[in-house]
């Protein structure tokens, strides 16, 4: 099987390179990136990309999912969907379904039948302890050796010093990454917003954001001092920016992620009490967001995530402080880095490097890039199409979306998997 | 027994629609219309000295108390105000209900809309509870306090008992102290008195200030002789006595010291200053009984008082908006 992209705008964050090309596809795997409109001498499938971009399919590496133990959430399957649909043709599932993903034979199982479904790479991190209680370490190097891809307790604290730092210690053996949510839980205990003039006048519990930052210094220190590396789960604040902007400098093999919800919204979206902008962390005032977007631009954010966290309606059409936290995004991410692109006038390849190379050189995949002899995951998107969100009509079986009625710009128009077309075209 | 008639015609002839279908927030009001509801209000309070105090305004209405927190003082006023309206009235308890089985505050709206009650008074511990409820059901929601964002009603009466004793209330200077991060009761009266052009202070220890409270554009005090200098007004909050244990207070005794309202305190406010409290109070912990009680000085029995009547305007004038838009 051959296929040649041609007459397509090549945005390839790995290489820097922005401009006219074409991709030749045999199989599974890009064969030729050529900086030209066509393939040299090539016949077979073509695709007539007409200016569109191309470019690597996205990775995501947060997305929850409801299975197992939670299916009318989400399933493997309708989250595949979703993500195909939205031209991500990778995530990594997070590993807080029920029951948690904490050991080897759960990382195969939920990898295999996510691989069983054809539709898009999912891989699985693993949890950081066991049953994600933040007590005992869970089983790093067997669940490493059945795929998974980092680990993490998810939206969970691990408060234990004592056994954060000997999860970075141990790690440091198979050079896994651990990620961690910095936040203080004793600050952010029944906390639903963050503390600010807004989120005073009405009335919701809130944590003052000093509460990341205070974490994030606990967990920068211990991955200065053990050598491990450190993946900051959603970085939501100016103020831990800059601790993290200094930690970087001192060498600390730290890296951040950021949700696509933080740098799209800030605490006014709330309005009068909209539970579909409850999120965790919660929603940030605008300040915050403004830091978040330079980070993106100048690489202190090395990776942008959709945080995908699905919530039926029933979790979510109720009193604010006690909603379900989370919305889906993994669908919308396109879009919504288009709006960055657009609006906050980040370049296509600053958007786009936070999931794509950025996101692969961290988990070590060959995936993420327009080269030659990779995996033939691609994107084709028309950067500037408009598109008006219907949460309704998205793929996720629960449709808890913030974009829910937006008016975006950025069109998927196919994604490719090892290949294949799993949407569009 | 039929209400006096001159008291009834003034009633009939200050009522006005509403300006909004509900009550969750004093921000949907405009100085006009608080100036015409405690209008409204004053003339209730005539009704209410009366010995006839029913008049027929909400004949054949329907009024729902859903009270998810328990309040005794709230609950009687808005059933007192909806009695002598002549509504019917449900007074639901959804500790004892289905809802205490599970079911979501939705599905209780959605329940209790089929029943097609007007008006709809909820009190609720979650902040926005009541805007929920708003976007679900046909009738009115009047907000009778949803956890620590507002209190509308009790602004409202607050507002309509200083008026009663000062004349005006946008000269004076109240000074609004105690736990006032946790307080609906302070947000509302905050909110509605900045509105009207008062002067307004906070006073309490740092631990009970609202986030960024320095941008709220009031005063703020720590120190209590300071807050309520020259105060025409000295608003007392409740304080939870949960939370005085050490968690945002070291203990009673050391918070009565401080911030605890006695005679001695008084005197640096304005001579003739009055003293209110929403209730129900905690002698002794943030208000000396010979303050509370002496009657030179405190409104707190009128505000029990004007609540009734203020409740009563609030419901006729939504009544009067249901009328009107579905005369439409």
């Amino acid at each position: 099987m051959k296929t040649a992209f041609i007459n397509a705008r090549l945005v390839d964050p790995a290489s820097g390179y922005d401009g006219p090309g074409s991709v030749l596809v045999i199989g599974d795997e890009i064969v030729q990136v050529a900086h030209t409109p066509t393939i040299e001498g090539h016949t077979g499938d073509t695709v007539h990309c007409g200016g569109a971009v191309l470019g690597p399919g996205l990775i995501d590496l947060r997305v929850k999912t409801g299975e197992p133990g939670h299916e009318p959430k989400e399933t493997l399957k309708s989250a595949a969907r979703a993500a195909a649909a939205g031209g991500v043709s990778t995530v990594v599932l997070q590993p807080d379904t029920d029951p948690a993903l904490d050991e080897p034979a759960m990382v195969d199982f939920v990898t295999r039948r996510a691989r069983a479904l054809g539709l898009v790479n999912m891989l699985v991190a693993g949890a950081a302890t066991r049953g994600l209680e933040g007590a005992r370490m869970a089983e790093l190097g067997l669940m490493q050796e059945a795929g998974a891809a980092y680990f993490t307790d998810a939206d969970k604290v691990i408060v234990n010093t004592k056994v954060f730092r000997r999860i970075l210690t141990y790690a440091k053996a198979f050079g896994a990454l651990v990620a961690h949510r910095p936040m203080d839980p004793w600050l952010a205990e029944g906390a639903v917003a963050t503390a600010s003039q807004l989120s005073g006048w009405n009335g919701l519990p809130a944590a003052p954001a000093v509460a990341e930052r205070i974490m994030l210094e606990r967990d920068l220190a211990l991955a200065e001092t053990t050598g491990a590396r450190l993946l900051v789960d959603q970085i939501s604040t100016a103020d831990a920016l800059d601790s993290l902007k200094r930690a970087k400098a001192r060498g600390v093999k730290a890296f951040a992620s950021c949700s696509i919800n933080h740098l799209s919204f800030n605490e006014v979206d709330l309005g009068d009490y909209r539970t579909f902008f409850r999120l965790d962390p919660p929603l940030r005032p605008e300040e915050d967001r403004q830091a978040l977007i330079e980070a993106v631009r100048d690489g202190l954010i090395d990776v942008i995530v959709s945080a995908h966290a699905p919530a039926p309606a029933e979790d979510k059409r109720r009193p604010f402080s006690e909603a379900a936290p989370g919305a889906i995004g993994v669908e919308t991410l396109l879009p919504a880095l288009m709006s960055l692109h657009h609006e906050a006038g980040l370049s296509l390849l600053e958007v786009l490097r936070p999931v794509t190379s950025a996101p692969a050189a961290l988990l070590g995949l060959k995936s993420g890039r327009l080269a030659e002899g990779t995996p033939a995951d691609l994107v084709l998107f028309d950067p500037g199409a408009p598109v008006v969100i219907d949460a309704a009509k998205l793929q996720s079986k629960s449709k808890n979306s913030p974009f829910d009625g937006r008016r975006l710009q950025g069109k998927v128009m196919r994604t490719v998997v090892g290949g294949r077309t799993v949407f569009g075209g | 027994m039929t209400p006096n008639r001159a008291v009834s015609d003034d009633i009939r002839a200050r009522l006005f629609p509403f300006p909004a279908r509900h009550l969750t927030t004093v921000l949907d009001l405009k100085p006009p219309h608080v100036t015409a509801l405690l209008d409204l209000a004053d003339a209730f309070v005539e009704l209410n000295r009366q010995t006839a105090k029913t008049l027929d305004l909400l004949k054949g209405r329907t009024l729902v108390n859903l009270f998810f927190e328990n309040s005794t003082r709230t609950q009687s006023s808005f059933e007192l105000a909806g009695k002598r309206l002549g509504a019917d009235v449900v007074n639901m308890n959804p500790r004892t209900s289905s809802v205490a089985k599970g079911e979501t505050l939705i599905d209780t709206a959605v329940t209790l809309n089929a029943m097609k009650p007007d008006l709809l008074v909820v009190r609720h511990a979650g902040s926005g509870a009541p805007d929920l409820l708003a976007r679900k059901v046909s009738g009115s929601v009047v907000n009778a306090g949803d956890g620590q964002h507002e209190h509308p009603t009790q602004a409202l009466l607050d507002m309509l008992s200083m008026r009663r004793a000062f004349g005006d209330v946008g000269n004076l200077t109240v000074a609004i102290c105690g736990d006032v991060a946790h307080s609906r009761v302070a947000r509302s009266n905050v909110a509605l008195l900045t509105m009207m052009g008062a002067n307004v202070r906070l006073v309490g220890p740092p631990t009970l200030m609202p986030p960024a409270v320095d941008r709220w554009g009031v005063e703020v005090h720590h120190d209590m002789r300071k807050g309520i200098e020259g105060a025409d007004v000295v608003m007392m909050l409740r304080l939870q006595l949960e939370r005085m244990d050490g968690a945002f207070v070291p203990s009673m005794r050391e918070y009565f010291r401080f911030w605890g309202l006695d005679h001695e305190k008084l005197k640096h406010a304005k001579p003739g200053a009055k003293v209110m409290h929403p209730g129900p109070m905690n002698r002794g912990v943030e208000i000396d009984s010979d303050v509370a009680d002496d009657p030179a000085v405190s409104l707190i029995q009128d505000q029990v008082e004007m609540g009734v009547a203020v409740r009563m305007a609030v419901l006729a004038s939504l009544a009067e908006r249901l009328e009107q838009e579905a005369g439409r």
